[in-house]
């Protein structure tokens, strides 16, 4: 069998993964892809504790389920301000959407 | 180490190298397909953990809806995307060593953890799909965070396609 300790450090490495694409990347596409990763990482670890904590009760599903919405809405928004400022400013380099620097 | 054991490590080991691939490579059309591939990984996980309805949301969810729109949003703002050009900023390097510091301390943390060595309970004999609808119907259960999640969704969505479509440069508002 597989123990619970397996799912969490993959989680954690995704998590780790992710981090380093949202922060290190220059283009915005690039580190929302490096958030979906974290909040997969995240959805790992709600059904892995669901699964060995507490498959009695759906807490663990409902919050996955509830964490699968939000990622999509966050991926719409992020993607639509991404095509928004590339329509107007021709980048999709966040340093160079200087709009409201003083 | 037993059957389910090596499935496991593969499909992890997968997922992790495409996930490294996805954050790594400068062909950002590549890094997009990278990335399904990974959550294609963490939906069979999904699947070892007999979690049957979440290994189909993260399939038409994630690889069929969020994966196809960056593949979309990438070819849209493909002339920004030179490869040549330098795919991370100069802070990279410190990124770098946060995610890892982060990931180090979290495992750590982690083989502390009491039921780290837990295994897999006997799942109860009724569908859990079932039972994920009823509790998300339930009014003593999930019905109102359900209801709020799907107000939320519909607002996000209407307000996505504002701000993506009423831009257009030349004609004004639209």
């Amino acid at each position: 069998m597989i123990p619970l300790g397996w799912y969490l450090l993959f989680a954690a490495a995704l998590f780790g993964i992710g981090l380093y694409g949202a922060l290190a990347r220059r283009n915005a596409v690039a580190a929302l892809m490096g958030v979906e990763l974290m909040l997969n990482a995240v959805a790992v670890n709600l059904l892995a504790f669901w699964r060995y904590l507490d498959p009695g009760r759906m807490n663990g599903q409902v919050f996955a389920a509830v964490l699968f919405a939000v990622a999509a809405a966050e991926t719409a928004v992020g993607l639509a301000l991404i095509i928004s400022l590339y329509r107007l400013r021709r980048t999709v380099l966040p340093e160079e959407a200087d709009l409201m620097r003083g | 180490v037993t059957a389910d054991q090596i499935l496991f490590l593969v499909l992890a080991i997968l997922g992790l190298g495409l996930a490294v691939a996805s954050v790594t490579l400068r062909n950002l059309v590549r890094a997009a397909f990278a990335l399904i591939g990974c959550l294609f990984a963490v939906a069979a996980l999904y699947a070892l953990l007999e979690a049957s309805l979440f290994v189909v949301a993260q399939a038409a969810v994630y690889v069929g809806a969020i994966a196809v729109l960056i593949v979309l949003v990438v070819m849209l703002t493909r002339r920004e995307l030179r490869e040549k050009a330098t795919q991370t900023h100069r802070y990279a390097p410190l990124a770098a060593v946060l995610a890892a510091l982060i990931t180090a301390g979290l495992a750590a943390g982690l083989s502390q953890f009491a039921s780290f060595d837990r295994t897999m309970p006997v799942l109860p004999p009724d569908d859990m799909v079932i039972r994920l609808g009823d509790a998300l119907l339930d009014p003593s259960g999930f019905l109102i965070p359900f209801e709020a999640v799907s107000v939320m969704l519909l607002s996000v969505l209407i307000g996505a396609v504002l701000v993506a479509g009423g831009t257009r440069p030349g004609r004004g508002k639209g």
